[in-house]
């Protein structure tokens, strides 16, 4: 199959590009993302060839975002919003998660709404603790959402134009740190599927747990541990909700070890749920306590050496592999 | 009516104001300051013109663009460059950044990095000073920006229906990053929302020190005597691009270079040179500045940073 070699912002850019081809309902709303194509430059062209009425530029005003985002939805239009960065998905939270998740349900099976909502996540830029967040753990805890969290540009692309062609609210949680790495995506269209893991790496001796840029570091590790005749398998889930249980299950059953590496503060975050499924669904097959890897219980500080340290880096994930093997 | 001493305390406050953000913008291109920030420079009048109208004890809420509210408010140059530097001897402990310089004790409640939730919080600090009867206003710094944000909303309405001591000041620099106020708002001038929320609603030019401040000084008049709050827009205008990232696409060179030629500083400058105030004075109170902006960068580089263990004992109070 041919490939061409793309960065993550440019997969995302492309996904939508094709959907917003296909599908005249598909539509972009969210601040700065016409002329100015984005905060992260992910947007960049697309009101040039979309127009202003499919590329919305809205006022500072996350909640009428969201909502009307949902409101589209709900008469038929397949929005895609775009929250500038994570943080701020708790100015529009109500519309989240009491109106766009619980509607359908709510209304007993008689609405759909097919909305999308990308958002940067996480640390490492310096923006301290109003821009640094990871909230995906938050909204993985509300049922009739779906969450994303993708690692590679391969995935972005595939996994964002089946959210956009999916039928429910589906937070797109896209990595500030991955937006320039490259990956070779096919030429072709395609889609890949939502609640499907991939295995990014095989091995025998333990299986690593993550999504997002934690599937890249524990990638690394993985190679650092190699040298030392440890056979890392790292499974990324790419989709936290639904979730890939087969995978994990599987994967445990040929290595009977497991960490969870994630990044947003350790207590009561998503990696915790993975540690409770291995616990009821894998004991027989677990050979050590399954342990995880989070990020300190702190906001996120301005300064950079401790911004490094608030969030797992590839020597924590090295260590935390080797405390579970010993 | 101001003194000369006072108008001279003015100028000194902003041109430092303008040199701190030079010297940061320069640090920041030899890699000694990291993350982003957002430039204060064209809109200092707005900052000292309105810090000039309060007590030492009344309070702030500054924003994403707030060097020039701390240092108008009183703020150490030398804390505030620690803080960009991300040192301990930083305002916040180098935990904050640019974003979020706080001193509390010389009455600034901090900024934040979320457009618009400083409106709420000033209207809280409002209250308390209201139940303490302590005499007390709380000036709010927001952007145009954030009045479209509910946050705005609901906040200025709880002030006007508790009558609260606040001063509501919109720094209208015409664009929210890369939006325009003209695709903004439906209305011609901002000021006029006012009505809507039942309290005066008055426009100051904001590139001009002596307006903003006569503007305010009645404002804060009104607040300290339970007239309530006021809510006063101060066009203005940003020289630089909205962050670091900014590649000013949505604005004009004619656009900028307008504005620029209607630089506070300058203007004031004029303005005391006419009162008859010599150059020399004016050259004295730049050049003491600039040794104060020299002193502040080498204390950052000199400090040292917090470590992990002292950051962990942060996160709540015993
Ligand atoms: C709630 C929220 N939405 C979006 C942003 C991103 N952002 C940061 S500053 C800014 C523009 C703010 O405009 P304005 O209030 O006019 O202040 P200015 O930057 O012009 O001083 C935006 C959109 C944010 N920080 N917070
Ligand atoms: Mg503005």
């Amino acid at each position: 199959m041919p490939t061409k070699t793309v960065t993550y912002a440019e997969a995302i850019r492309e996904a939508l590009r094709e959907e917003m081809r296909k599908d005249p309902g598909v539509f972009l709303i969210g601040e700065d993302i016409g002329l100015y194509g984005g905060a992260f430059g992910v947007t960049q062209g697309l009101l040039e060839e979309f127009g202003e009425e499919r590329v919305i530029d809205t006022p500072i005003s996350e909640s009428a975002i969201a909502g009307a985002a949902i409101g589209a939805a709900l008469v038929g239009m397949r929005p895609v919003a775009e929250i500038m960065f994570c943080d701020f998905l708790t100015l529009c939270a109500d519309q989240i998660v009491n109106q766009g998740a619980k509607m359908r349900f709510m209304f007993g099976g008689k609405a759909k709404v097919p909305f999308v909502l990308r958002t940067p996540m996480g640390s490492g830029t310096g923006a301290a603790g109003h821009h640094s967040g990871s909230l995906e753990s938050w909204f993985t805890h509300i049922p009739g959402l779906k969450v994303v969290a993708p690692a590679t540009p391969r995935d972005a692309k595939g996994l964002l134009k089946s959210a956009i062609q999916d039928n429910n609210p589906v937070l797109f949680f896209e990595h500030k740190l991955l937006y320039r790495t490259k990956d070779a995506i096919p030429e072709e269209e395609y889609y890949l599927p939502l609640g499907k893991g991939e295995i990014k790496r095989e091995g025998r001796d333990i299986t690593i747990i993550a999504y997002s840029i934690m599937v890249m570091r524990s990638l690394e590790a993985a190679k650092i541990l190699a040298q030392e005749s440890i056979e890392v398998e790292v499974i990324d889930l790419r989709s936290l909700r639904p979730l890939d249980e087969e995978l994990m299950l599987q994967s445990v059953k040929k290595t009977n070890r497991a960490v969870v590496v994630y990044e947003p503060p350790q207590f009561g975050a998503f990696g915790a749920e993975m540690v409770s499924l291995l616990m009821e669904k894998a004991f027989d097959d677990l050979d050590a306590p399954v342990l995880r890897l989070g990020g300190e219980e702190m906001p996120p500080p301005y300064n950079p050496n401790l911004e490094r340290r608030l969030v797992p880096q590839v020597e924590d994930i090295v260590n935390i592999v080797k405390q579970v093997l010993q | 009516m101001l003194t000369q001493e006072e108008k001279l305390r003015m100028f000194y406050s902003m041109y430092l104001i303008r040199r701190f953000e030079e010297s940061a913008e320069e640090l920041y291109m030899a890699g000694k300051i990291w993350g982003t920030f957002h430039l204060y420079i064209g809109e200092e009048a707005v900052a000292v013109g309105a810090c000039s109208a309060l007590h030492p004890d009344d309070y702030i809420t500054s924003t994403h663009r707030g060097h020039g509210h701390c240092l108008a408010k009183g703020a150490d140059v030398k804390r505030m460059m620690a803080e960009l530097m991300g040192k301990r001897t930083g305002y916040c402990l180098g935990l904050g950044g640019s974003m979020h310089i706080a001193d509390v004790e010389k009455g600034n409640l901090g900024a934040t990095g979320i457009v618009g939730s400083g409106i709420p919080i000033a209207v809280g600090a409002a209250l308390g000073c209201k139940m303490q009867k302590n005499g007390k206003v709380v000036l709010c710094f927001f952007g145009d920006g954030a009045m479209n944000t509910g946050a705005f909303h609901e906040a200025v309405n709880l002030a006007a229906v508790l009558k609260l001591p606040v001063i509501f000041l919109c720094e209208n620099n015409f664009y929210a990053m890369s939006f325009s106020v003209k695709k903004a708002f439906g209305i011609q001038d901002i000021a006029e929302r006012a009505a809507g929320y039942g309290m005066p609603g008055v426009i100051v030019d904001g590139m001009d020190v002596l307006a903003v401040y006569e503007g305010v000084s009645e404002a804060v008049r009104r607040a300290r005597n339970n007239g309530g709050p006021t809510l006063i827009e101060a066009k203005t205008y940003r020289f630089k691009g909205h962050s670091k990232s900014d590649k000013n696409v949505y604005r004009t060179k004619e656009e900028i270079k307008m504005w620029m030629e209607r630089c506070p500083i300058k203007r004031l400058e004029n303005h005391l040179l006419q009162e008859g105030i010599e150059a020399k004075v004016l050259d004295a109170l730049k050049e003491k500045a600039e040794q104060e902006i020299q002193e502040a960068v080498r204390f950052g580089m000199e400090s040292e940073e917090l470590t992990l263990e002292e950051a962990r004992r942060l996160v709540y109070a015993d």
